[in-house]
């Protein structure tokens, strides 16, 4: 009943339908591209905080960022440069900032940049890292000014 | 500021290309029958039925649970499955008529057991999903899951024949009727290992050592986790004899070691021990050395050893460019077709043309994977989604160098596609996972926005539900004031979502 010609037709509409499939799956990603290279954040919150907000002055703001200060505990008043490499805390000795707070890890906690921002990320340790009142548990934005907390030590970027 | 995310989630597209995909899997049923039989049976309803009601129960259960989830995951699975159930029906078509031709009957009816598991492995998805809220919780379990990851990946080493070899392969472990082929799922339980040991350890990995040759040399005393993967990937090449397996363990390692400490060092160090372990094995070991000769000279062993390989190369053969149609072809003379050489059977039928529309499926799979570890802020989230997206990738590519002679022939499965039900299950839990982490990855930022998160990406820790909260409670005054109110709603929230943070 059905013919030869039928089944080639078939054959071919059918890879046809898979490539179709596929061409398909990549419109849809090449609408996310374009949704997701537009500003991730809109103007939220303007009304309130717009002297803030604008993505002018964003750039100086972070431009201020420079150095890690201790700013309580035995290490009190020690500074490190922000150089855009990652800062690592804690007891061992190859730290960037070699911690002797008999609270800390060996490896405690990590400050790196990722865009311009620098991440407060805590490394797997025993008694915590704080930011503010909260304890880190994932990558957490830093601002200025914030107090970083790591045993008895307290520390801000600047 | 309370409306203002409206980033789109996409789940309508997702839901489109599901029912597409169904389509494409009923066509594909209906192609193989009216090439075979001239007419169309129920099976036609039955595998659109299956993927649809596969696709859509995931698809709400994604839309439940983590809504902002890539959308083109779900799909490829979708098509993938789909398409497999209908080869795996038509491989049973064509060893029926066989077996009938010979004078024997054929019982076996995989297709039907391959839609049982299907509908497991949904299970497993649906469970994985709704257990797993915050993947970084994952972490806590580190040791536990390696543990069991080792101890399935070498027990069917150890244990007798009689309960661990099928076809040559020692890659099984049969209970009571049931086989398990449990490198699946030690597969993922190895993969969260090591994210999670990698985030641990990775600064120490990265920092000490001498630059030789202009590579950076990690520590003599930092190559202890290399060494224990790579003695357990050439334990599994010599007592499973299965190089597929074992390559795709450490090549998984050695990309999230790389991954992890940004040093090509670990990546050349890694083909170097494993290509200098493959040739010490060759000349060690008998079996290693015979399934070489095999696959260099599959013609001289065409009647026993070499048989399925070169009944794999005939069909790709036939197929040629455009394939001999669905159902058109014998891809049933390859033995076993089902499981290790369903990519052949493809692209028998379909041809160059097909298989790699197949292929580029994958390849649109792995890479939202991989974009999914670009979006998620947790390098833990990021190491694991590179781990699953990139065995994956070394999978696919292990079956398709199999089946075409670049490789000797492994006793891997094809992902999604392959008969198999531990396979399956473990993909399924696989899925999972990707749509979770892609979920945490695409959330939108819910921390008002200052000066330093205006363009940063999304930030996991708090949640939708806490930015109305957060905006109320933020003071137009300092900003002080106001990280210390976002912090510690995130904090908060954070409590609820993972009970117990990470430690």
């Amino acid at each position: 009943m059905t013919s030869p010609l039928a089944i080639q037709l078939m054959r071919f509409a059918f890879l046809a339908l898979l490539w179709f499939f596929v061409y398909g799956l990549v419109r849809v990603i090449r609408a996310e591209l374009r949704t997701s290279s537009a500003p991730r954040v809109p103007a939220v919150g303007k009304p309130r905080r717009s002297k803030r907000s604008g993505p002018g002055d964003a750039r100086p703001a972070r431009g201020a960022l420079s150095q890690l200060v201790v700013v309580e505990g035995s290490l009190a008043g020690t500074r490190v440069a922000l150089t855009g490499k990652p800062i690592f805390i804690g007891r061992a000795n190859d730290s960037t900032l070699v911690l002797t707070d008999d609270y800390s890890s060996t490896r405690h906690a990590r400050i790196s940049e990722t865009n311009g921002v620098w991440y407060l990320e805590d490394l797997g340790s025993t008694n915590g890292t704080y930011v503010g009142q909260s304890k880190v548990d994932g990558p957490v934005p830093l601002e200025a000014g914030v107090a970083i907390r790591i045993g008895k030590t307290v520390m801000e970027l600047r | 500021m309370t409306v203002s995310h409206r980033l789109p989630t996409r789940r309508n597209t997702e839901l489109l290309y599901v029912v597409v995909a169904a389509f494409i899997v009923a066509c594909a049923e209906a192609v193989v029958e009216i090439t075979r039989d001239n007419r169309m049976s129920s099976h036609v309803a039955t595998y659109a039925v299956v993927s649809l009601a596969i696709g859509i129960a995931a698809h709400l259960a994604i839309r439940k649970l983590a809504r902002y989830a890539d959308p083109v995951m779900l799909p490829c699975a979708v098509f993938l499955i789909g398409m497999g159930m209908v080869m795996i029906h038509r491989l049973d078509l064509g060893l029926a008529q066989q077996a009938t031709e010979s004078g024997d009957t054929y019982t076996g009816v995989a297709a039907a057991s391959q839609v049982v598991w299907a509908f497991l492995g949904l299970g497993v998805f649906l469970v994985v999903l709704f257990v797993v809220r915050d993947h970084r919780a994952l972490a806590r379990y580190a040791y536990t899951l390696a543990l069991i990851g080792l101890f399935l990946l070498l027990l069917p080493a150890v244990l007798p024949a009689r309960f661990s070899e099928v076809n040559g392969a020692r890659i099984w472990i049969r209970v009571a009727g049931f086989s398990i082929q449990p490198g699946e799922v030690s597969k993922l339980c190895l993969t969260v290992f090591a994210a999670a040991y990698l985030v641990a350890k990775r600064d120490v990995l990265s920092l000490a050592g001498r630059r030789i040759l202009g590579i950076d040399l990690p520590r003599g005393r930092d190559f202890g986790p290399l060494l224990v993967a790579w003695l357990v990937s050439i334990g599994v090449l010599v007592r499973n004899h299965d190089l597929g397996t074992s390559l795709m363990f450490f090549g998984l390692f050695v990309v999230l070691l790389y991954v992890a400490t940004e040093r090509v060092s670990w990546v050349i160090i890694g083909v170097l021990l494993f290509a200098g372990g493959c040739f010490v094995s060759y000349h060690l070991f008998a079996n290693v050395k015979q399934r070489v000769d095999v696959w260099l000279h599959v013609f001289d062993y065409m009647q026993n050893q070499g048989y399925q390989m070169s009944q794999s190369l005939f069909g790709l053969g036939t197929g040629g460019l455009f394939g001999a149609g669905l159902g058109g072809g014998r891809p049933e003379l390859v033995p076993v077709a089902k499981s290790d050489f369903i990519l052949s059977s493809f692209g028998e039928e379909l041809g160059l043309f097909g298989l790699v529309a197949i292929l580029a499926v994958y390849l649109v799979f792995i890479s939202r994977g991989f974009s999914a570890a670009l979006l998620v802020r947790d390098s833990f989230g990021k190491l694991l989604v590179t781990g699953i997206a990139f065995s994956f990738g070394l999978q696919l590519f292990v079956v398709a160098g199999g089946i075409s002679r670049l490789l000797p022939e492994t006793g891997l499965t094809t992902p999604f596609l392959s008969y198999g039900g531990s396979s399956l299950i473990a993909n399924f839990a696989l899925l999972a996972l990707l749509i979770r982490v892609s979920d945490a990855g695409r959330r939108p930022p819910t921390t008002p926005p200052s000066a330093v998160t205006t363009e940063s990406g999304p930030v996991p820790i708090a949640r939708v539900a806490s930015s109305t909260a957060t905006s109320d409670a933020t003071p137009a005054g300092s900003d002080d004031d106001a990280t210390e109110a976002r912090n510690s709603v995130a904090g908060d929230n954070t409590d609820h979502r993972t009970s117990g943070g990470g430690r």
